[in-house]
């Protein structure tokens, strides 16, 4: 591999920055000594299982807990109504968004158990605790659950016809919240001067985010010192830990731990407040004993959280030569029958910015309708909004070119940011630092061999098969976030990150991070900048996080953010370190502070030969005998917070090759490659693992995966692995992933992020491949997945199999 | 998963009595079925009688122009079986395809013909094949096996022991895996046998069939191009979210001169 470090000459530390070191936290991993929610056991331990709507959509009438609670077992059971009495809040949603004219989101109740009503299948009615998880499963089957069933409205476009199905009584157009972004006049003036308009409409197809490992929360109480400890497999214990603190329980901040040990994937759909965790803490103060529930992979269909569910209308208006002129985007998103904890802010602050992309277009009118369905509740999935905004772009500028005859690469060109023209101020909110898309592009084009497809696609035609290539050129917005413009834009809190330096009398380090490790490496990560700063091996560097009551504070691990922000509060927080060793150095060698450098582990003398190690000034601040102690506390150990002033915007270009089997419909993708701009590369083994595990992601929206309601009954279809169909080892070719590095211009590393554009980029890549192959059948768009009974039904109907020698 | 008696018999007869005595008992193969039908609680039975342990039960035989598999045999077994691999190499091929490896190395051809599930590939193999279901009362032609969706002529308490293949002149199994499940979407097996073409299609239907009007234009003149103008009819066929009637029907033509063409 090829990779630009990001930093400026070779890379000598083998555990420094730009090193492809191997991930320390894999051993354990790999030989099966991970510490999971579900691998702890507390003393006394009881088993919780929910009971769970069968219903989509159905008045409760009445809950009789007695045969339940007379099986062996059995410790308790609760419902909707034991939380109403013990005064339990509902789940909050952190970040609403400000609708059009100033509207307000609204906000409906959101219990954490249903009450008087279910709004979609899976949703808790009950939750039965038992001594073992065999008795709660057995006395879960004896609740007798009484429903009036309501009928359901599962799909966007129907929850927003006149007359349809209220999921709320007090909502009775099922709208959440009515969002606009942009200047619509300027716009529609740009749209009347038109020489050409392309549309698209399409739909961004649901999906469900299957962590590996299942979700799982354990709630346990210490009455001696009336302690709550929570164990979840959270993506932000801290968050978790204030919103459920502070709105639904009602514990203050001092009296409540919540813990996040190893967490086996997260995708974002760990990254939400869910219900499950406010119930485990409840339940186990009113029981005086710990509480744990596991979800299974069944249940986990029904209750995690889902995402993106779009339907979009989109045109690009363009002048003669294929110049964007304006876009114009109208979205339904679709939020589930309750807010999930960021479930607006996805479709809106997340979707609507990112319509800029990497062009100079110059208008941009974006309107999106938030609704409440029967569904489960939607929030971020990785890439959350990104992609979705990505998608509709995208294809809009495939179907622009094909419809004015110009080459794909060719009408991206013309609308390019130049690289001189950073940073760039979009009509869309955002102001791009950094970025050379033009740049990725050509790279893009030659790792693929652009110029060699005809000749491919000929050979293809030979053996009967269709073969297409598509383009991708992206913008992300990532390093969540400034907290100032995210408070502006609704988030309820702040969006930076901490992270404190430990270092031992001997002279080994413990850093305490506010992100959260699930699968990124970010113990290899974060050792490897340490150990760049410190000039110590990373062997010598531990580092924590995950647990409150050791984590000074954090807000977690989620868009992109764990190395822009929180590895730049690490950055600062080594600095602090290096400048009180500084001082301490500067006692011990009888010199002024200004005159002492720090490098290769040595804090030496300027010009001189005098020098002591990093080890000989942690001893020193641990045993202060030589030591100022007048002036300078003992001890050595930093902390940082770490607010970003804009946010990142990893770009890049893909480029994808299909071939088709038109009798069958199979679409086998062949080649992927990718250049990306993700600011300074701290391991680019590990960057190449995220950016190809994010297009696997984004291959499976594309082909395979695809969350599906019954229209009627909001039955969920696609509820097990038998029928979702998550992409596999033998679904995709070895992707080539290749960066061109511009820094990010406002952080101390330079680092803009890699973790979700991988998703980002490869629906619309592998779409346009799609559409491409099946071009001269006159198709111009195909929904997501395109699965090969959906390739074939569009091959049927656009004359079939018989003009593909065509 | 309710609780379950295990029982380990290490002979048919034993296994047999001991289905016998307990009408909610049933027979343990590899598993890979009923153990995730019994978490999901869709099974609960009171006893399980493992298999495992009955060594008459586990093997691939050959006999003059037979094949003999057991019906504990696992499915990696066949794929790997010389003799299966020279005598009946449609049925090796099939066995290797087969959902992934984890399946593959417990599950058993007893268990895949006893399940008769609608997607399942063996019954596709067993019943173009002409083959003969041998169980601890009886012997069971393949046209009278599968009788419909998860149904099959055994008996309660009835044990499959093996599975008796006459060896075709021909034969091949195509098979167009559902995205999802790995499980046939569609599978057809083309059998030249002393009876005849056969062909048998499964996961198109809710029970493996035999197509006789294909078998009728291949016993005239077997070649891919006699089907050229084939139009399978959907009628009957199952509908789902991997695939329509129309487009099963599709598959079901494709895949029929795809096998045949292997083997002209
Ligand atoms: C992920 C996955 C993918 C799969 N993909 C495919 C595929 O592509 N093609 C395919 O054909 N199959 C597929 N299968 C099915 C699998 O191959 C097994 O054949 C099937 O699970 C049954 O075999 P088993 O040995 O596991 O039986 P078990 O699960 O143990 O038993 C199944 C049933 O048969 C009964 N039974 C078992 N043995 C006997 C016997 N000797 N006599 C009487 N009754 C008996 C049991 O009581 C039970 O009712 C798949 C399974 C899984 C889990």
């Amino acid at each position: 591999m090829n990779h630009p470090a990001g930093i400026e000459g070779a890379v000598t530390n083998p555990t420094g920055i730009g090193a492809s070191m191997r991930r320390k936290e894999d051993m354990r991993f790999l030989m099966g000594r991970g510490n999971y929610v579900a691998d702890i056991k507390l003393p006394d331990m009881t088993a919780g299982v929910f009971v769970r709507s069968p219903h989509a959509h159905a008045r409760i009438v009445s809950i009789d807990k007695k045969a339940a609670l007379a099986m062996p077992g059995v410790v308790d059971v609760l419902t909707g109504e034991d939380l109403k009495t013990d005064g339990v809040g509902g789940l909050p949603c952190a970040w609403p968004v400000v609708g059009k004219g100033g509207a307000p989101t609204k906000e409906p109740a959101h219990p954490a158990i249903a009450q008087g009503k279910v709004r979609y299948v899976g949703d808790a009615v009950a939750f039965v605790i038992a001594e073992s998880l065999a008795q709660a499963r057995n006395a879960a089957e004896a609740v007798v659950v009484e429903y009036d069933v309501l009928p359901a409205v599962v799909g966007v476009l129907d929850a927003i016809k006149p007359g349809a199905v209220a999921v709320f009584d007090d909502i009775p157009d099922n709208v959440c919240v009515d969002w606009e972004l942009g200047d619509k006049h300027a716009t529609e003036a740009a749209f009347k001067k038109a020489a050409h308009i392309a549309r698209i409409s399409l739909v961004n197809n649901r999906l469900v985010g299957n962590p590996m490992e299942p979700r799982a929360a354990i709630g346990a109480f210490d009455r001696s010192r009336g302690q709550h400890t929570l164990y979840t497999t959270s993506q932000f214990p801290h968050i978790v830990k204030l919103l459920m603190g502070n709105f639904v329980l009602n514990i203050p901040q001092h009296k409540l731990r919540v813990v996040s040990p190893d967490v086996g994937g997260g995708f974002g759909v760990k990254q939400f407040h869910y219900a499950e965790e406010a119930v485990v803490t409840w339940a186990a103060k009113r029981l005086g004993r710990p509480v744990k529930w596991v979800c299974d992979r069944s249940e986990g269909f029904i209750s995690d959280a889902h995402g993106r569910d779009h339907v979009t209308e989109a045109e690009m208006a363009l002048d003669e030569n294929g110049k964007f002129l304006a876009l114009k985007v109208s979205t339904i998103a679709n939020m589930g029958g309750y807010l999930s904890t960021f479930g607006p802010n996805i479709p809106t602050n997340l979707y609507g910015p990112l319509l800029a992309g990497v062009y100079t277009t110059p208008a941009i009118y974006c309107e999106v309708k938030a609704v409440f369905t029967n569904t489960v509740p939607v929030d971020a999935y990785r890439g959350a909004g990104r992609p979705e905004a990505t998608f509709v772009l995208e294809r809009l500028v495939d179907v622009a070119a094909s419809e004015l005859g110009i080459d794909k690469a060719e009408i991206r060109r013309r609308n390019m940011i130049p690289s001189n023209a950073y940073p760039y101020q979009t009509p869309v909110m955002m102001e791009y630092d950094s970025g050379d898309p033009g740049g990725c592009l050509t790279k893009a084009l030659a790792n693929a061999d652009w110029n060699g497809f005809p000749a491919r696609k000929a050979a293809s035609a030979a053996k009967g098969k269709l073969r297409g290539i598509g383009l991708c050129t992206y913008v992300e917005a990532c390093g969540l976030a400034p907290s100032r413009i995210a408070i502006r834009l609704g988030v309820r809190g702040g969006l930076f990150e901490s992270a404190a330096v430990r270092v031992h009398p001997t002279g080994q380090v413990t850093v305490l991070m506010g992100s959260h490790n699930h699968g990124q490496g970010h113990e290899t990560t974060f050792a490897q900048i340490v150990s760049e700063r410190l000039s110590i091996p990373a062997e010598n560097i531990e580092i924590v996080f995950g647990d409150t009551d050791k984590v000074q504070f954090g807000l977690g691990t989620y868009g992109s953010r764990s190395l822009a922000v929180g590895g730049s509060a690490l950055w600062k927080a080594t600095d602090k370190v290096i400048a009180k060793g500084k001082k301490i150095a500067a006692h011990m060698l009888e010199a002024a502070d200004t005159d002492i450098e720090f490098a290769d582990g040595m804090f030496s003398v300027a010009g001189t030969d005098r020098a002591k190690s990093f080890a000989e000034v942690a001893l020193s601040a641990h045993f202060p005998v030589d030591y100022p102690l007048e002036i300078l506390e003992p001890g050595l150990e930093e902390q940082a917070f770490y607010d970003p002033v804009n946010f990142t915007f990893p770009c890049g270009a893909h480029i994808a090759e299909v071939e088709i089997d038109p009798e069958t419909g199979v679409v086998e993708l062949l080649s992927y490659v990718c250049v990306d701009d993700i600011g300074t590369v701290i391991n680019p083994m590990i960057v190449d693992g995220q950016i190809t595990g994010g297009v696997v992601q984004g291959v499976g929206q594309a082909l395979y995966e695809d969350c599906v309601y019954d229209p009627e009954s909001g039955q969920l279809l696609s509820g097990s692995f038998m029928d979702y169909c998550m992409p596999r080892a033998d679904h995709v070719p070895k992707v080539s992933v290749e960066t061109h590095i511009t820094k990010c211009t406002h952080n101390p590393l330079g680092s803009k992020g890699c973790g979700e554009l991988g998703t980002i980029g490869s629906p619309a890549t592998v779409i346009n491949a799609v559409v491409d192959a099946l071009s001269h059948l006159g198709v111009n768009h195909i929904d997501m997945p395109a699965s090969p009974h959906r390739v074939w039904r569009v091959i049927n109907e656009a004359g079939g199999a018989a003009r593909v020698a065509q | 998963m309710l609780n379950f008696e295990y029982l380990r018999p290490s002979t048919v007869t034993e296994a047999g009595a001991m289905l016998g005595k307990m009408s909610e008992a049933r027979p343990l193969a590899g598993g890979m079925t009923l153990i995730p039908a019994m978490k999901l609680r869709l099974a609960a039975p009171t006893a399980l009688v493992d298999l495992a342990g009955v060594p008459e039960l586990n093997g691939i035989k050959v006999d003059g122009k037979t094949v003999i598999v057991g019906a504990m045999t696992k499915h990696a077994d066949v794929a790997a079986s010389a003799d299966v691999r020279r005598l009946i190499p449609a049925l090796a091929d099939l066995a290797g395809g087969i959902g992934d490896a984890q399946v593959r190395n417990k599950g058993t051809l007893g268990g895949s013909i006893a399940n008769n599930d609608p997607a399942a590939c063996y019954p596709a193999a067993v019943l173009a094949l002409g083959a003969t279901v041998t169980t601890n009362r009886r012997k069971i032609a393949a046209d009278s096996f599968f009788t419909g969706m998860f149904e099959t002529a055994l008996e309660p308490g009835e044990i499959v022991t093996g599975v008796t293949f006459p060896v075709p002149a021909a034969a091949a199994y195509e098979k167009f895996r559902s995205p999802a499940s790995r499980y046939a979407l569609v599978g057809v097996f083309v059998a030249k046998t002393t009876g005849g073409v056969r062909v048998a299609v499964t996961g198109a239907a809710t029970c493996v069939f035999r197509a006789s009007a294909i078998e009728s234009i291949l016993a005239e003149k077997f070649s891919a191009e006699a089907l050229a103008s084939l139009r399978f009819p959907a009628d009957g066929l199952n509908s789902d979210l991997h695939g329509d009637a129309q487009y099963r029907a599709q598959l079901v033509g494709v895949l029929t001169k795809r096998a045949v063409a292997k083997l002209s």
